[in-house]
């Protein structure tokens, strides 16, 4: 009973606070609105590349290549010039039969993509160069053959024409790419860091103002009181993924595959360990600056574990820090979910882990808060 | 002698090295208001907690209504105000009221007519749909007040509960006080009004975290031989 009235109350004051109600639900959407629009629209690097004493084959084989532009210059000199003037991205130069690359290498993107163009430049030359050399052979094969009387088989062309590529997208299609990898992730950042923000600011201010106090004057559980809260920023945290998963979906598009209600228990579940954090870190701090100064130390290192970037190229050591990162494990159910439809069942590790987060912080909350009632 | 409510017996505290209660022996019967009166650090605040059973005693014997605390379940019996406010600023004045007396445990249907009546002892009835974020210093002050007052406690707390009310409010809040007192419940106040102990039943002055004098106001004034508590307390001070 009194759980449910510190719920109403907790509740009730946050619908009063319109600005930071407007922040927890405009802000998470105008982020992702942008990401969307800087990792669709800009996808593709453009690369200007100089080339000096290359064959005509390879040069047109990378003027076809997309977004390479080519030029070309006499001597090694002109090109490092235009080189330095960043006019091009890098020099392809012939000697004798090898090849040199200069990169100019500021943007490592446009480096890998030069590279690439380089190589399947090369082998297509390499190709085209064949098949001329196969038609001519197979041109005096036919002539030997008809001077022998025999008949030639049917096979014609047909080996000469390239197959057709159709690409089919198990999840999304061709524009899918890395926003669509970090989104499920985003989507749990985003809840994390406003209830652990708003939550342990709450908490705090119960605590500066004396309220806590005046609260724990009164025969109220000190569970109750955490519970209370969980229940009031757990209605919060699925009232927020649910705007955010609608916008994404309505405004940009993106596919989810699996059941939308499962994203929301993830993210419930998430928001829930975000508020024990957030109710356990406000107890060290003193003020509502110090809390804010926690961010860098709690948030921050969230951000580098929760899978945005691939824990595969970290060194195993440093993998071993995930473990305790809850983003991640929302991270991975909740792109589980979107991506390869996967159910709650399948997902019970990362359910799991998050549970036992939860509880852990919970239990450690109800005795934290012994600190100002004794009983 | 009527039934004892709170009984403080050699009563000590420390915080880390600092010991911060010495030996407080403190009493408040049913029927009777008990003034606390010291200077600032003296450990009003401490005796305070450790009656309410937020902090746990070192040594000796903390006892309300005969059990010692802490004891959860007590905490329904007693009405508490503490030096700061501590009220929720976006809460109507109602609803502050309405969210502590139904963590006091006051029945439900009840709850109305305590709001109602706490209301009228502050003189805030006509203010209870204003949030609290808009009141005056003093009418905070008031509404903390009030929140002590519902349901009926046995046992009253106040940590200086007239700082910053204007004289009238204050004349009016010591004649519901003693209205309570009549009633047969206990109040125990601290304070540093001097003037406001005199209207106390017994005082006990509390020094270095030692209860130095602890009689009626009358008495004290005659033992020290001086005109006013104001001056028992400086004479208190200047012997120790």
């Amino acid at each position: 009973m009194r759980t449910l009235s510190i719920a109403g109350r907790v509740l009730k004051e946050m619908i009063r606070d319109k600005r930071t109600l407007a922040l927890m639900f405009v802000a998470p959407i105008v982020i992702i609105l942008l990401l969307g629009m800087i990792f669709s629209v800009n996808s593709t690097v453009n690369v200007k590349v100089g080339t000096v004493a290359v064959s005509k084959s390879v040069n047109t084989n990378l003027k076809d290549t997309k977004h390479v532009t080519v030029t070309k210059y006499d001597t090694k000199a002109d090109a490092k010039k235009a080189l330095n003037d960043h006019k091009i991205d890098s020099i392809i130069q012939k000697k004798n039969s090898n090849y040199d690359l200069t990169y100019a290498n500021t943007d490592s993107s446009k480096t890998t993509a030069v590279k690439m163009a380089f190589k399947n430049a090369v082998t297509n030359s390499g190709i085209s160069t064949l098949k001329s050399k196969l038609a001519l052979t197979t041109a005096a094969l036919q002539k030997i053959q008809a001077q022998s009387g025999q008949q030639a088989p049917q096979q014609k062309q047909s080996a000469a024409t390239t197959p057709k590529i159709t690409n089919h997208y198990v999840y999304g299609n061709s524009d899918t790419g890395f926003f669509n990898k970090i989104l499920p992730i985003l989507i749990g950042f985003f809840v994390f860091f406003f209830v652990f923000l708003i939550s342990g600011m709450a908490l705090l201010k119960e605590r500066t103002s004396g309220t806590l106090d005046r609260l724990l004057a009164t025969p109220v559980k000190r569970s109750e009181i955490v519970f209370g809260y969980m229940i009031s920023y757990g209605i919060l945290a699925v009232a927020q993924t649910i705007v955010i998963i609608l916008a994404t979906v309505w405004l940009l598009g993106i596919e989810v595959v699996g059941n939308m209600f499962n994203i929301v228990v993830i993210n419930l579940l998430l928001a829930l360990v975000a508020l024990a954090f957030g109710i356990l870190i406000s107890t060290f701090a003193g003020s509502e600056f110090q809390m804010v100064q926690f961010i860098p130390l709690v948030i921050i290192p969230q951000v580098f574990f929760s899978g945005i970037i691939p824990l595969e190229s970290m060194a195993s050591w440093v993998k071993a820090i995930s473990v305790i990162i809850p983003i991640k494990y929302s991270g991975d159910a909740t792109t589980a979910i979107m991506m390869e439809g996967a159910g709650l069942t399948s997902l019970g590790k990362d359910i799991g882990v998050l549970l036992l987060f939860l509880v852990v912080l919970t239990i450690l909350n109800i005795i934290g808060l012994r600190r100002y009632r004794k009983v | 002698m009527s039934e004892t409510v709170i009984d403080l017996t050699h009563l000590i505290k420390k915080f880390g090295k600092q010991t911060v209660l010495k030996d407080v022996n403190l009493t408040v019967n049913k029927g009777e208001i008990v003034g606390l009166i010291g200077p600032s650090g003296a450990g009003k605040s401490t005796v305070i907690k450790t009656t309410l059973g937020m902090e746990v005693a070192d040594g000796g014997k903390a006892t309300v209504f005969g059990e010692t605390m802490p004891d959860r379940q007590l905490l329904a019996r007693i009405g508490y105000m503490a030096q700061t406010d501590a009220l929720y600023e976006s809460l109507s004045g109602k609803e502050n009221l309405s969210f502590f007396a139904k963590m006091k445990g006051v029945a439900k249907n009840s709850i109305n007519q305590e709001i109602d009546h706490a209301a009228k002892v502050v003189d805030l009835t006509d203010d209870l749909n204003k949030r609290v974020s808009g009141y005056s210093g003093g009418m905070k002050r008031r509404l903390s007040l009030a929140i002590a007052l519902l349901g009926n406690p046995e046992l009253l707390v106040l940590d200086e509960p007239t700082v910053g009310i204007d004289p009238a409010l204050r004349r009016q809040v010591w004649r519901e006080l003693h209205a309570i007192r009549d009633e047969g419940r206990a109040i125990l106040i601290t304070t540093h009004v001097m003037d406001e102990a005199e209207l106390t039943d017994r005082v006990a002055l509390l020094l270095n975290g030692e209860v130095m004098a602890f009689d009626q106001p009358d008495k004290l004034k005659e033992e020290y031989q001086v005109a006013t508590i104001e001056d028992v307390f400086l004479k208190a001070e200047g012997v120790e």
